[in-house]
């Protein structure tokens, strides 16, 4: 049963990849939509059955077939469906098929209509496996796979060939991480003999010492993959690039599901990061710093979708800081409130920029509010829950779990608690920032098209579950209601509080005067009094600042000047290749043989005669030498 | 004729035929070639016969028959070429025959 | 003497001194048939062949002239060389055998013909073979194809 919830996308995929060309728009959309919403039906009723008779040690399980075996290495398709997996698998297939039947009035009237949703099928049903893969081989599938969808879609209008670079840079940088993930993998199974994810976990810590240098350098590598997926620092270049896709592609794949891939690679994988203090430092420290980094930069961007990815890249660092400091369920609940506002604030941006046709600076945008009623609110919703404001929205409940743990959890420290808190005051700050310059202010270009139902009801839909997702956790000190952790605990460990903390009464309050702070400072510097702004601009320092933090705080040009130039630099000098010389060498040094030998094959008797007569005084010198 | 070295008929041998040689090399002409190549046949025919009566055999002198049958059908057949050379070519030199160069 | 004329008549006298040499020496190792026969067959027939040809090609004055321009002294070195190597390699070899004197005995014809035709029976009827050969090979080469071209279309020197 559980195998049909990734088939259904993958049927769906088949038939609009083989016969795309011959169906209806209005077919393609049915394929492409209801396989996804059928299956996000499928996991909602075993959803509910699971809560309501869990089975016998809290999974689902089954096994397909016998995929390879090699050497000591076996290999099955095996779906393996627990309370982590359920989370994921929800959110996927849920959040998947609003988008889907968003996309369906989006992509109208593209003329590649199948082609993109085949591809977002086959995305879907490639992170299905992932998130329900028994196996890390398998997972590795569903990861290389969604690696390939997100190329395919980032570059779905491949004409432009901007589109074709963004593409492009989004797969080799999540390679490296990719490819350090695979190593990790090797390691793993070098250690333990076996890629069962159920039986790594269980024989690690009976395997591994506490802090070995082997359990480090595996946890590492596996950081290192989920690093290139979830966009953290370093590899963070490829997702603001990789908005050059459709808002759709942008809301499913970069901001809801693939790039959670880390966060999930490393929740799954929790015993062994257990077993390695430096790794979970080491994760800890990477998601603070990309989120702080992230923020900055997005609170300069110009480009609506760019704000969104460098936001993004700032709430997956809050995950990583989450998973760091031991708080596993908390970045998991995270994940679970950010895909919903984060794929309402993409797809309200996409609707956004179609209605202003392709307008993408939100400069030229202004005085949206009373035009597009729907847009406004659900944009609200969604930028509401990004900076956590209090009790109203879902990501004040996520977040505020994040920034208390980031304090308290075992490995938390005063320092990654500041930065997440600096990082939550310029969140709000940018997000106001949006809503102002989008929504509020003078019209500066005219609305061309309104969204049509299909995009509106998804938006409202995702707004609610935005705004209402969070009350199912509440913090410890208020109500004790904390249904979302004690499912997810069912898998992941208990978060472990240090000893003789604060009360989280004070941390919670200056959370929240981070959030009002930001927002009052975004209100005054873009409505009340515009003329600081200018001011700034006129300063040679603060455009400097801001230049730097527009360019991603130089990540790009720094890759650039270490990786690319060196790279292209070698290839220059190698262009007649050196190996290939070495085989022309060989031709051209028997040919210039043939022609020295040639010489003596002139036709000329006596030549002839002298060579034999050589011939024979060679033989006879040899004889009488030897 | 008192004894004397098997050795040194051989040796008389070898002279003949190495100056055989060089006549081959060093001429142009054809016909010269040709009379070259007949001295060096010679050579060879005197130490067959030298070989042979060293062992007292009559083989030697019946290898020397053969080769001295060989040698006329060789003139013959040679000298028959000389004269289509001559006649198709109208110069005697073995260096402007050189069509079969690779 | 032979290989240094100029003249190819002078040459080819010289080498009937040499085969008339070359019998005597037979005659002293005691083979008396072997040294009539050269006489006979190597200077008798094959010279007259060779003259038949230096005749018939009028290789006289033109030819002389022609071979005191090709031989000169620079011609002799390689050669010279190369054989005076394989000259002294041969003679190392020869006189690395032993020392070996011996009686002139002279071997009778007789022995040579009832060996001729009793064990190399086969040898001499393929020098049969071969001579054959050489008689057809030679007459069919030898052979002067006649070009009939009208008079006005002749060119070069009218054929023989």
């Amino acid at each position: 049963m559980l195998a049909y919830i990734p088939a259904l996308p993958f049927l769906g995929f088949l038939v609009l990849s083989l016969a795309g060309k011959y169906l209806s728009k209005n077919s393609i959309a049915w394929i492409g939509a209801g396989t996804v919403s059928t299956a996000a039906i499928m996991v909602i009723l075993s959803g509910i059955q699971f809560l309501q008779n869990p089975p016998v040690d809290g999974v689902y399980k089954q096994l397909l077939w016998q995929w390879f075996a090699a050497g000591n290495l076996s290999v099955a398709i095996s779906l393996r469906v627990d309370a982590l997996s359920l989370v994921f698998v929800f959110i996927i297939t849920f959040v998947g098929a609003l988008i889907h039947i968003y996309s369906t009035a989006f992509m109208r009237r593209d003329h590649d209509y199948a082609r993109f949703f085949a591809c977002m099928n086959l995305f879907v049903c490639a992170m299905l496996l992932l998130v329900m893969a028994d196996n890390l081989v398998l997972l590795y599938l569903g990861w290389e796979g969604v690696g390939l969808c997100s190329y395919l879609l980032i570059g779905f209008w491949y004409e432009t060939p901007a589109n074709c670079n963004a593409a492009n840079k989004a797969f080799l940088v999540t390679r490296m991480g990719d490819t350090a993930m695979l190593i990790g993998l090797f390691l793993l199974f070098r250690e333990l003999g076996t890629l069962d994810i159920p039986v790594i976990l269980e024989q690690s810590p009976r395997h591994f010492t506490q802090g070995a240098s082997n359990i480090t350098l595996i946890a590492l590598l596996l950081l290192a993959g989920g690093m290139g997926k979830s966009a953290q620092l370093p590899l963070q270049t490829w997702l603001p690039d990789a908005m050059a896709g459709p808002s759709p592609v942008s809301a499913l794949i970069h901001a809801a599901t693939m790039v959670t891939a880390g966060v999930y690679l490393i929740a799954r994988m929790h015993g062994l990061f257990q077993l390695s203090p430096i790794a979970m430092s080491v994760t800890a420290a990477i998601g603070a710093l990309t989120l702080f980094v992230a923020g900055c930069s997005a609170m300069v961007q110009t480009d609506i979708k760019r704000i969104l990815a460098y936001s993004t890249i700032s709430q997956l660092g809050y995950m990583f800081l989450a998973l760091g400091v031991g708080a596993w369920s908390a970045a998991i609940f995270h994940f679970f409130t950010h895909a919903f506002f984060k794929a309402l604030l993409f797809l309200a941006a996409g609707a956004v920029i179609e209605a202003l046709h392709h307008e993408h600076n939100i400069f030229v945008m202004g005085g949206l509010k009373n035009k597009m009623p729907v847009v406004f609110y659900t944009f609200l919703a969604g930028a509401a829950a990004l900076s956590a404001l209090p009790f109203i929205s879902a990501g004040f409940y996520s977040k505020d779990q994040v920034l208390w743990y980031a304090w308290s959890a075992g490995n938390g420290n005063a320092l990654l608690w500041t930065l997440a808190l600096a990082g939550a005051f310029i969140t709000a700050l940018y997000s106001t920032r949006l809503m102002l310059v989008v929504f509020w202010g003078e019209m500066k270009t005219p609305i061309k098209d309104y969204p049509a139902k299909s995009m509106t009801i998804p938006l409202i839909v995702l707004a609610v579950l935005s705004v209402g997702a969070g009350f199912i956790e509440w913090p410890h000190n208020l109500v004790h209601l904390s249904l979302f952790s004690d499912f997810v605990e069912k898998v992941l460990p208990a978060t472990v509080l240090k000893e003789n903390l604060p009360p989280e009464a004070i941390f919670q309050l200056m959370a929240v005067l981070a959030t009002g702070l930001g927002i009052y400072i975004g209100y005054v510097l873009y409505y009340r009094n515009k003329a600081i702004i200018a001011q700034w601009k006129r300063s040679a320092g603060m455009m400097a600042t801001r230049n730097f933090l527009f360019r991603g705080w130089g990540f790009d040009q720094l890759y650039d000047t270490v990786l690319v130039k060196p790279f292209m630099f070698i290839t220059r000098i190698n262009k007649s290749d050196v190996f290939d010389q070495l085989y022309n060498g060989i031709a051209q040094a028997s040919l210039r043989f043939n022609r020295l030998l040639s010489v003596s094959q002139n036709g000329s008797l006596r030549w002839y005669i002298v060579g034999v007569l050589i011939g024979i005084l060679f033989i006879i010198t040899l004889q009488l030498f030897l | 004729m008192s004894s004397f070295n098997a050795n040194t008929v051989l040796i008389v041998a070898a002279v003949l035929f190495v100056l055989g040689l060089v006549g081959v090399l060093t001429r142009k002409n054809v016909v010269f070639m040709l009379i070259s190549v007949e001295v060096m046949l010679n050579a060879a025919g005197l130490a067959f016969v030298a070989a042979g009566s060293k062992w007292q055999q009559p083989d030697g002198q019946v290898m020397f028959l053969f080769i001295l049958a060989m040698a006329a059908a060789e003139v013959s057949v040679g000298l028959a070429l000389v004269l289509q050379i001559h006649h198709q070519h109208k110069t005697m030199d073995v260096e402007d025959l050189k069509e079969l160069k690779d | 003497m032979v290989i240094t004329r100029y003249r190819p008549i002078h040459a080819l006298l010289y080498l009937v001194v040499s085969f008339l040499a070359v019998a005597m020496i037979f005659l002293s190792l005691g083979a008396p048939f072997v040294a009539v026969l050269e006489i006979i067959i190597y200077a008798g027939a094959i010279i007259v062949l060779f003259i038949f040809v230096v005749m018939m090609l009028n290789l006289g004055k033109d030819t002389a002239l022609q071979e005191k321009e090709w031989l000169q002294p620079k011609v002799w070195l390689v050669p010279s060389l190369l054989s005076l190597v394989l000259l002294v390699e041969m003679v190392v070899l020869l006189l690395k055998g032993s020392e070996f004197s011996m009686q002139v005995p002279v071997v009778d014809p007789r022995k040579v013909s009832l060996s001729l035709y009793g064990q190399y029976i086969i040898a001499v009827e393929l020098a049969g073979f071969l001579l054959m050969a050489g008689i057809v090979g030679a007459a069919h080469i030898g052979k002067h194809t006649k070009r009939n071209l009208h008079r006005f279309l002749q060119e070069g020197e009218p054929e023989k």
